[in-house]
């Protein structure tokens, strides 16, 4: 299977890297300063292709900590926040697009039309 | 029921001692992940877009009422509350952490359970049907044969590193339940002309990117060779199959690319050599393993018995559910009874902790303490005195598994898709939900009769929507989900891939899609009883695709 | 990379030649299948040990007819995954009665030792210090097996005829 960082990083946008934790396997995302973050919030974006190869890099390097780092897109929203830029990672930022059987998923993702 | 013995019970529970090891030097960063992955998918440790996700083998789709409590138990304690059965009867718990996988593993090992070979380049879990061992059709019990192989291939060492994953299924019964030809390799007993019985060997059945059904390469194989045969082919498969291409890996790409008899050739001249050395089965080696299924001491009943009588007259509800969910039973006075975990709203296969348990009780107090669960995602209680029906349904309804639809328009099969699974591409569940609310009216689904659909999130197809008669395939375009619609797909003894009826069609409409094409059956069929798939298979899919398409 | 026989770290006494080098006299050498093949009656001939390195990706048949003069067999895993090897040598042990040293080399990890042995390897290239040094206490974490395996113990199946009592039918788990 070829690397991430094999292939060439085309940008057409802000991006972040995204991962899993390897205890847990919960989502995280790529802090400027080389952490893990749960939040979003505290990822890095970045619409530079250099910048976010380097990111990428260093990201596949922890992967003590976190595996399967790749770049994914962001969008800015109204008020200048970042919120996923695909439907993939929509899910993965907020769960399950469905009610989940024992109870109901996190706050839920308006399904796209 | 197989009962697990000491050397069973010692071989699951050095591979959690393994794995525990493992894990261990994961954190310590002795072992990388491209080192670690291959080394957790061979217990069935996934990573998927939320958390981890722990797949667990049901050999052959039984269980026992322990071990569905023991499932329960997993998915309260280290999951969500619930988990999916999937279409190679095995179960899946998506919400898994990988710290405390070992004591998971542990847990599941005390019942005789675990994640081995559900993943990887080996041999997965056998499946057969889930009405084996009542099913009155049946010549015997696959399940004996299953187990034969299964012990064969667990932790193999020549086939624990082939091109690809190796699926395979045994059928003993006239009409195939199982899904033989999607396999790489399946086994269908029968009877040859002298009378004795043996196996027809299909080889190179697979779905995905490019679908195939098995070819017979081995028309007739007797009993007494068929692990030197099936070593053969795993041989010929592990040496020749491609491993420079994931897509072309299968046994299928090898099978078609020889050609099936440059393929039988090549399997028979391995087996020629192998034979008659130890894996010609000893009769007493198969007996002592076929003596450890247990069979339920059923008690002599009389079919239809007056309370079943009774109640089936009195009770229009129950007698609905008895036409669709009850079948008949080799024992006289029993039944087998199919529990659908396919609710209005719901998700196809899921099952929560509390229905476990639920299911488990009902077990053993009306079904000799197993269960089944079969590759289009319902539960089975196969040993259902007649008389204990009308309370056995009662109980159901109570745990919300008494739908009545199984084989109809809501029973769905579909795979988790894209709200869990990353290796899809669009979302397979909320379609599924839409669809079963579309169709909620139970006369409506009674009137369009037997139709299957499948549903699968991208080209993996483990929703096997080739073969659905009307299969739904996800896919990504620009961005946006959509989805290929399929018709005319068949999974038993006449399979058949379905074939496209045109272009994709965006999310939003996929739901009103399949109502056009119920409605047309219901004006193109010849007769009320003319089933969707014959109307389809008689007409082409033609008529449907100009229904469909007029207005897109 | 560390070389692993009889449970222990040893010295390897062989010298890989290169196809284009000599070979060095009375000393055991391991030639490529290319250079064995164009030069077998020689070099089968020759005084001292001979180990030809066989590609994963070529029939082992092709060396049966010299397995009598062949004294060791590399057999390769370029990549761990990459499980061919174990196919060619269960056929040079079972088929060809091999009954010379079998070596594993390429992409050899702790966790295939057992397969390796139970395929019939008897020699191991173990790409980590850590593994090779942890060879004899991972083999010692199973015993039991479902099928035949080249170190010989013997199969569940056989040890379960072979042990007396029979398994109760009132459903009891043992």
């Amino acid at each position: 299977m070829t690397s991430p960082l094999d292939q060439k990083i085309r940008i057409s946008g802000p991006v972040m890297v995204t991962a899993n934790r390897v205890g847990d396997g919960a989502v995280v995302y790529r802090s400027a300063d080389a952490r893990w973050s749960t939040d979003l919030a505290d990822a890095a974006v970045t619409s530079d292709a250099a910048v976010a190869r380097e990111l990428l890099k260093s990201a596949i390097d922890d992967d003590l900590n976190a595996v399967g780092s790749y770049i994914a897109p962001v969008k800015r929203t109204e008020t200048g926040r970042f919120q996923p830029g695909n439907l993939r990672e929509l899910i993965r930022w907020r769960g399950p697009s469905i009610v989940l059987p024992a109870g109901s998923s996190v706050p839920s993702l308006v399904l796209q039309n | 029921m197989y009962v697990y013995d000491a050397f069973d019970r010692t071989l699951v529970a050095e591979r959690v001692a393994e794995f525990r090891d493992q894990v261990a030097r994961r954190f310590s960063g002795e072992l990388t992940e491209d080192e670690f992955k291959p080394l957790r998918l061979m217990n069935g440790v996934y990573l998927q877009l939320h958390a981890y996700m722990l797949r667990i083998a049901i050999p052959y789709g039984t269980l026992s009422s322990e071990q569905l409590r023991m499932l329960a138990h997993i998915a309260r304690r280290y999951d969500r509350g619930y988990g999916h059965f999937t279409t190679r009867t095995n179960i899946q718990f998506h919400w898994i952490k990988l710290d405390e996988l070992p004591a998971a593993m542990a847990d599941l090992a005390s019942v005789g359970m675990h994640g081995m070979q559900t993943s990887g380049n080996n041999v997965r879990n056998i499946t057969t049907d889930q009405w084996a061992g009542v099913a009155p059709d049946e010549i015997e019990d696959p399940r004996i044969w299953a187990e034969v192989i299964r012990q064969h291939v667990t932790l193999h060492p020549e086939f624990s590193f082939m091109p690809r994953k190796f699926k395979i299924c045994v059928g003993t019964s006239s009409h195939d339940r199982a899904a033989l030809r999607i396999h790489d390799l399946a086994l269908r007993m029968h009877r040859n002309d002298a009378g004795e019985l043996g196996f027809e060997v299909m080889v190179g059945g697979g779905l995905g990117r490019t679908p195939y059904l098995a070819k017979t390469i081995k028309p007739f194989l007797h009993k007494r060779d068929l692990l030197s045969y099936v070593e053969a082919v795993l041989r010929t498969y592990n040496q020749f199959g491609r491993r420079d291409n994931v897509w072309k890996a299968r046994i299928k790409i090898l099978v078609h690319d020889l050609g099936p008899e440059a393929f039988a050739k090549e399997v028979e001249t391995e087996w020629e050599a192998i034979k008659n050395g130890t894996l010609a089965l000893d009769p007493a080696a198969v007996m002592e393993i076929a003596g450890r299924f247990i069979y339920p001491d059923y008690a002599r009943l009389d079919d239809n018995p007056p309370e079943l009588a009774e109640k089936r007259r009195g009770d229009r509800r129950f007698a609905a559910w008895l036409d669709n969910s009850v079948a008949n039973h080799k024992a006289p006075g029993y039944a087998i009874v199919t529990l659908s975990l396919k609710p209005e709203g719901g998700t196809p296969g899921d099952c929560t902790a509390e229905q476990m348990d639920a299911i488990a009780d009902l077990a053993d107090r009306y079904s000799f303490g197993e269960i089944r669960v079969g590759h289009e995602q319902n539960m089975v209680m196969p040993h259902v005195a007649q008389r204990d029906l009308p309370a056995v349904w009662r109980a159901l309804d109570e745990i919300g598994v008494a739908g009545g639809n199984i084989g109809l328009v809501s029973d769905i099969i579909a795979c988790p898709g894209l709200d869990y699974c990353s290796l899809a591409n669009a979302r397979s569940i909320p379609i599924a939900q839409e669809l079963t609310r579309r169709f909620r009216n139970i006369d409506l689904q009674r009137d369009l009769g037997r139709l299957h659909i499948n549903i699968s999130g991208c080209i993996n197809a483990c929703g096997h929507h080739h073969v659905g008669h009307i299969g739904i395939l996800g896919v990504e375009k620009n961005g946006e989900e959509f989805y290929q619609i399929t018709l005319g797909g068949k999974a038993d003894e006449d399979a058949k891939l379905g074939t496209l009826i045109g272009p994709a069609v965006p999310y939003a409409q996929v739901a009103d899609v399949v109502e056009d094409i119920a409605a047309a059956y219901l004006e193109l069929r010849q007769r009320p009883d003319e089933l969707f798939i014959d109307t389809v298979n008689r007409l082409g899919v033609e008529p449907f695709k100009e229904r469909v398409y007029a207005t897109r | 990379m560390r070389l692993v026989e009889n449970g222990r770290i040893v010295e390897d006494r062989y010298v890989r030649v290169d196809d284009e080098a000599p070979i060095p006299e009375r000393v055991p050498v391991i030639v490529s299948a290319k250079r064995f093949l164009a030069d077998a009656a020689a070099l089968v001939r020759r005084d001292g040990s001979l180990g030809v390195a066989w590609p994963n990706d070529k029939r082992v048949a092709e060396l049966e007819p010299w397995l009598g003069h062949i004294a060791l067999v590399v057999l390769v895993f370029p990549k761990f995954k990459d499980g061919r090897a174990y196919s060619q040598a269960r056929l040079l042990r079972e088929t060809c009665g091999f009954g010379g040293t079998l070596r594993a080399a390429g992409d050899v990890l702790r966790d295939q030792f057992h397969f390796l042995v139970r395929a019939g390897f008897d020699s191991f290239e173990v790409k980590k210090d850590a593994d090779a040094r942890a060879f004899a206490e991972v083999l010692a974490r199973y015993s039991v097996y479902y099928q035949d395996g080249a170190d010989g113990r013997e199969p569940a199946l056989r040890r379960r005829l072979q042990s007396a009592p029979p398994v109760s039918n009132t459903g009891e788990t043992v």
